[in-house]
């Protein structure tokens, strides 16, 4: 055993590349809660970005088109769900499950002639003096561009529902449709905006794992971390930074794990599997001890007429 | 009711017709992989070897294949179909697969059954595999030679006696040309996801890894020590030559597919036996891949050199003296390792520093 091994500012810069795909996924996910949808096809999103992400990247040797393309591909399997649950008005949670069994099968299909091919590289920033600096050099300005657009976006949703007045209106339409409804405001065509917006950023993240994590195209790639940044959100409260906080507690975890195996340590890797997962639902539980609960009308079913 | 009735009969009339088919000078082969086609790696390669098949026979074999089946009771279900279907020959390529063919292979016995890096045998169910402990020990050779941190890392998928053999040949060679290396090895628990594979490659190369060796079968390994830069790594089961201009210094290959014409052949003349086949770089199933310019001369020579004598069977990798983890003795002077042994290896050898999970 070797702890010394292990660099911890290098750790840190990792557990951020980590956590990216399931913040970016999960900040989405919680604008569409909030505004009182409940989307269960986020891995089914997340994958289609991958993929989207991945033949765009490749065909036109760009991973900034590739990254559009994720968006507006997570975009429009979002729209089939908005489609469904809004105009169809169909049950949020069996079209949720039908989007993610959807997407994976979609992606694969996509995907076939794209196995075992390299896309372009994604450059991480390359600041001259900051980037040159020990450890706060790495940490704060080695990293990819959408790795800092992912915690502005945190930010961005932190400012927009706090302090703005369309935050309030997404609010209000998720804790009470009917009451929404009732001072004019178009429910519907709320909803169908954050249900887009939770799946451009799914989108984002699947194409994350793809063109920058990887970077490699596979079958099922996103591997369950859809459903993670589904929980993610119900146990940060609904609160964008603790959604931050528990997608580092993730992949920090996740990383140290890897890195407590490869320094010979001698727990049981079994443990150490499952430990971001338990780790992860148990500060969040604790720091949802607050006040903090669900808005009211989520997976709630909205028509004008009731 | 009548229509249930009517597939029924339709289904059994096509089995009938394709049983009486494979009698006359034909053979249905079906493949099962443990990853999709596309790995660019040990899937990729047994998928080579069934082209091959199809190239050699040409219309006396039909090959069919089911990419990305997993370990465990699925694989059943996918080999009885392909029986169900009129399968005269298949072939299991992976170890996860071992019980699930020998329950197959009870349920049809006239269908003849081979399962790659197995230990279970039957009258209609053989078993093969490649001493790929003999390209580890080249590799080995090549990364105690280069690395400049005196750092290995190792990605294993499972701890079972396949890769703890690949791990202590590869160790022991590049212990013998560096007595400082060491070892870090991590677990992936899995044959192919490139994702975690990626992962692991990350972490040993921030713990001062310069040279990864990998066990796994994607080729995410080396693209994450492209992306590290001054990072080396090897080709696994496949050439991997796509990063050749970059960390891929040489290769270990699978090459089935000599092997998988001589089964089929055999299936054609009736001659079909099962068997218990493991062979190395002598008999071409394991295959060293280019070494590139990156490799100085005297050590690709040295490699070359040691391939060799490893062909001719003049040199052993399991030669002792050799000790086991724990100090105690495991091979005498001269000794050499017998193959019931190294089926069934359960430890690490002397020097490495970690500890198999249980």
């Amino acid at each position: 055993m070797d702890l010394s091994a292990i660099n911890p500012a290098l750790l840190i810069a990792s557990l951020m590349v980590a956590a990216t795909p399931i913040l970016l996924a999960a900040i989405g996910e919680l604008v569409a809660e909030r505004s009182g949808v409940l989307n269960l096809g986020v891995e089914g999103m997340m994958i289609t970005g991958a993929v989207c992400g991945f033949v765009i990247a490749v065909e036109s040797g760009s991973p900034w088109l590739g990254f559009a393309g994720a968006a507006a591909g997570g975009a429009a399997l979002a729209l089939l769900f908005a489609l469904l649950t809004q105009v169809a008005l169909a049950n949020q949670v069996a079209s949720g499950l039908a989007l993610t069994l959807f997407g994976l099968g979609l992606s694969a299909l996509i995907g076939q002639g794209y196995v075992g091919i390299k896309p372009p590289r994604f450059a991480r920033l390359d600041i001259p003096v900051l980037g040159d600096l020990p450890v706060v050099g790495r940490l704060l300005f080695g990293h990819d561009p959408m790795l800092y657009l992912a915690i502005a976006l945190v930010a961005g949703v932190w400012a927009l529902l706090r302090f703005s007045r369309a935050g309030l209106i997404l609010r209000a339409v998720g804790e009470n449709h009917d009451a929404a409804h009732a001072l004019g405001y178009k429910v519907v065509r709320i909803r169908i905006l954050a249900i887009l917006f939770g799946g451009a950023c799914a989108g984002l993240g699947g194409a994350y794992i793809s063109l920058v994590r990887v970077p490699q195209w596979t079958e099922g790639m996103t591997a369950g971390v859809g459903w993670i940044a589904l929980a993610l959100v119900v146990f940060a409260s609904w609160k964008p930074w603790r959604v931050l906080l528990g997608a580092w507690l993730f992949g920090g975890i996740t990383v140290l794990q890897l890195n407590l195996q490869a320094a010979g340590v001698a727990i049981p890797v079994e443990y150490l599997a499952m430990s971001p997962y338990v780790v992860t639902i148990l500060v969040l539980v604790i720091l949802s001890a607050d006040k903090s609960r669900a808005p009211a009308a989520l997976g709630r079913i909205f028509h004008a007429s009731q | 009711m009548k229509f249930t009735s009517l597939l029924a009969s339709t289904a059994m009339a096509l089995g009938l017709a394709t049983s009486a088919m494979a009698q006359d000078d034909k053979v249905k082969v079906g493949f099962i992989y443990v990853g999709p086609i596309g790995d660019g790696g040990y899937t990729y390669e047994h998928n080579q070897g069934r082209l091959a098949v199809m190239e050699e026979f040409g219309d006396k074999a039909e090959t069919t294949y089911v990419e990305s089946v997993p370990e465990g009771p699925d694989a059943e279900r996918v080999m009885t179909q392909m029986a169900l279907d009129g399968a005269d020959l298949i072939f299991a390529t992976s170890f996860g697969f071992m019980d699930a063919t020998v329950n197959t292979a009870k349920k049809f016995p006239d269908v003849k059954f081979e399962h790659a890096t197995g230990y279970k045998t039957a009258p209609n169910l053989a078993i093969y595999n490649a001493r790929f402990y003999e390209g580890r020990a080249v590799l080995g050779h090549i990364a105690g030679n280069m690395t400049e941190s005196n750092i290995i890392g190792y990605i294993g998928s499972y701890p079972i006696p396949e890769v703890l053999r690949g791990i202590n040949s590869a160790y022991i060679h590049a212990k013998k040309v560096n007595p400082d290396v060491q070892f870090k090895i991590v677990w992936a628990y899995t044959w192919f996801d490139p994702a975690k594979e990626a992962d692991a490659a990350k972490v040993l190369i921030e713990q001062g890894a310069d040279v990864i060796l990998q066990h796994t079968d994607s080729t995410a390994p080396l693209a994450a020590a492209e992306a590290a830069g001054n990072v080396i790594g090897f080709g696994q089961a496949s050439d991997m030559a796509e990063y050749k201009d970059g960390p891929r210094v040489s290769s270990i290959i699978d090459n089935w597919g000599p092997y998988y014409i001589e089964r089929v052949g055999k299936v054609l003349d009736g001659t079909w036996e099962t068997a218990d086949t493991w062979a190395g770089i002598g008999d071409g199933m394991v295959q060293i891949g280019e070494i590139t310019d990156r490799v100085p001369e005297d050590v690709k020579a040295e490699a070359l050199a040691l391939m060799d004598t490893i062909a001719s069977g003049a040199y052993h990798p399991f030669t002792g003296p050799l000790n086991k983890q724990d100090g105690t003795q495991w091979l005498a002077e001269g000794e050499v390792a017998e193959d019931q042994a190294l089926l069934g290896m359960d430890f690490f050898v002397e020097g490495i520093d970690a500890e198999i999970p249980k």
